[in-house]
């Protein structure tokens, strides 16, 4: 026990970073290990919470997280709004196609690092004006990566590892100003990257069914969700649906995240807007549109803001600002195409 | 017969992608293109996205690459670990990028303009999985506008890499051998890469546009192949399924 506390306190400071990019999470996976024997529960117990106390006793200021999802698809919306009303800050965050919800984040002033792969845009609906000003005025510390690269990050947390080789990045600007190192394969010689295993303190994902032991389930894309269960320290569940334990036990090979990976659960149907929910509802486009619309002004952004997080008690209060269940009724049409 | 650039580029785009293949695509122009392929040249195309989706029989354009549309009446929902492995492994034959800059190697830059990284001047998404798919899949494509601005001698950033500084580059990198930049489809003209120094070659030009005019909208000197022709217009039935079933609301062919 003592040889191993020595060991990993040793390779803490020995680890070092080779390209330009600072990497923010410590790869060592013998460190992770310790974490996950000494304060990962085992026990199948009851983990339901709110989402204001899932926030304020799971995430602190200096956090590093990684958030579920794709952006404006399964996003775990309650808990990124909850994170910006209690203003936490200096959280890093892993920038794995990070919109919409990264948008949030910014607005809240929540990060001062980030490990880009995709960040200041939403895909085909443009660039949000005031993640762009944030990240140019250098408030914010930024290593460059990819989708792939941040995924194989959580691969490689997830296998327990403490990196793994690639072959994307090589050669470009992208690679230098990312925290990867070149080398060489031990078998073929042929030139690989190694990414080191990203361990988020806490992970966020929002999920179409779970127990209330966090036991959950996933209909559709999984998108790097998976992984990012088994690589976080800490991990908070939202559910569109809270369900008994014999519905999960129904189809048990749907089950992609079992309770011992989980930390907390909290039940939030809509929990994803204003993304998408897949067979559920679709993105609030007229929402999203909305919102970029009003950072092209101050006052209107906080107003804004105002409006739908700070001025609202809690997620159910942000839904009855947009229209409450008759929006949401449309936008279950729209998904399911009742309506062509 | 009437068409605007959007439209021209997307068919264009369309033609070069085999039935039996497989192709990555994001959002807009890309996603059109093998729309367009698979309702009229490709029917056996396999359309794939970076989030996971898996060959979805697409009922509209999709809004995100990770969205519902993606994976609608599907063969797999799957995971972006899995695509970016599939391409890993030399399965993805096509894929489709843009970008802010671009070089005569067909280097991309979509992460920032500006010389200090920390604090740049304009700051882009960055590579999202464009890094990824420029690098793993056989033959990338581009569908872009051809400006002086965005042709430029030297990109700010190789976000992606595409021949790097010429050939035998990629390869020295690390780059898994014999893939790159394909096609580059502009409003101007079509190109092609030289198989010898790996620089952009115009192919084709299309109609009513002149030499001049791509010389005067690109940053570099480009080559030129020997028997140059003329770009072939929008066929009257690509231009139908293009305007009626592929994107009937104008969202991408409507941004001329």
């Amino acid at each position: 026990m003592r040889y191993y506390n020595d060991l990993v306190k040793e390779r803490s400071v020995t680890y070092k970073p080779a390209g330009k990019g600072k990497i923010f999470t410590n790869p060592d996976a013998d460190r992770a290990r310790l974490y996950f024997r000494d304060q990962k529960p085992r026990k199948m117990i009851e983990k339901v919470t709110t989402v204001r106390k899932a926030v304020s006793e799971m995430i602190n200021d200096g956090d590093y997280i990684g958030v579920g999802g794709f952006g404006t698809n399964r996003i775990p919306t309650a808990v990124l709004h909850e994170i910006v009303r209690q203003k936490k800050k200096n959280l890093g965050l892993a920038g794995h196609t990070a919109t919409h919800d990264f948008q949030i984040l910014i607005a809240g002033s929540c990060i001062n690092r980030c490990d880009i792969a995709y960040i200041v845009g939403l895909e085909a609906r443009g660039l949000s004006k005031m993640a762009r000003q944030a990240v140019e005025s250098g408030s914010i510390e930024l290593t460059e990566w990819t989708n792939a690269a941040i995924t194989w990050r959580y691969k490689a947390a997830a296998m327990g590892l403490s990196f793994l080789p690639v072959r994307c990045m090589l050669g470009t600007d992208t690679e230098k100003y990312s925290g990867a190192v070149e080398m060489e394969c031990p078998f073929t010689g042929a030139k690989y990257l190694a990414v080191p295993a990203l361990y988020p303190d806490v992970g966020v994902i929002h999920v179409h069914r779970c127990d209330v032991y966090g036991n959950s389930q996933i209909d559709g894309i999984m998108i790097a969700d998976q992984d990012l269960a088994r690589a976080a320290k800490r991990l908070i569940i939202t559910t569109e649906r809270l369900v008994p334990n014999d519905v999960i036990r129904r189809e048990p090979a749907k089950t992609v995240i079992p309770y011992y990976l989980v930390d907390a659960v909290v039940e939030v149907p809509f929990g994803s807007y204003p993304g998408n929910m897949p067979y559920e509802y679709f993105s609030d486009e007229d929402h999203l549109r909305d919102w970029l619309k009003a950072e092209n002004d101050p006052e209107t952004l906080a107003a804004f803001l105002e409006r739908h997080i700070y001025g609202v008690k809690d997620f159910n209060g942000y839904l009855d600002t947009i229209g409450g269940i008759a929006r949401l009724q449309e936008l279950r049409n729209l998904e399911t195409m009742v309506e062509k | 017969m009437d068409y605007n650039n959007m439209e021209l580029m997307i068919c264009l785009a369309s033609r070069y992608l085999e039935d039996d293949s497989i192709v990555v695509v994001g959002t807009g122009a890309p996603c059109a293109a093998a729309m367009l392929a698979q309702k009229l040249y490709s029917p056996r195309l396999m359309i794939m996205f970076e989030a996971g989706g898996i060959g979805p029989l697409l009922p509209s354009m999709p809004i995100s690459v990770g969205d519902s549309r993606t994976f609608y009446r599907a063969l797999g929902a799957s995971s972006m670990p899995d695509i970016m492995e599939t391409c890993q492994r030399g399965l993805v034959d096509y894929t489709f990028l843009g970008g802010a800059q671009i070089d005569c190697y067909g280097n991309i830059n979509s992460t920032m303009i500006g010389d200090n990284h920390q604090a740049p001047k304009v700051r882009f998404p960055g590579s999202g999985g464009a890094n990824d798919l420029g690098s793993l899949c056989w033959k990338t494509m581009m569908i872009t506008p051809q400006d002086k601005r965005r042709f430029t001698e030297k990109v700010d950033f190789i976000t992606t890499p595409g021949y790097l500084t010429g050939p035998g580059a990629r390869e020295k990198a690390g780059l898994p051998p014999d893939c790159g930049p394909y096609k580059v489809i502009t409003n101007l003209c079509v190109i092609g890469f030289d198989d010898e120094s790996k620089r952009m070659k115009v192919e084709s030009i299309h109609p009513g546009r002149t030499r001049e005019e791509i010389i005067e909208n690109t940053g570099f000197e480009l080559l030129w192949v020997d028997n140059l022709e003329e770009s072939e217009s929008p066929r009257k039935e690509e231009l139908a399924i293009l305007r009626n079933e592929v994107d009937p609301y104008r969202y991408i062919i409507g941004r001329e």
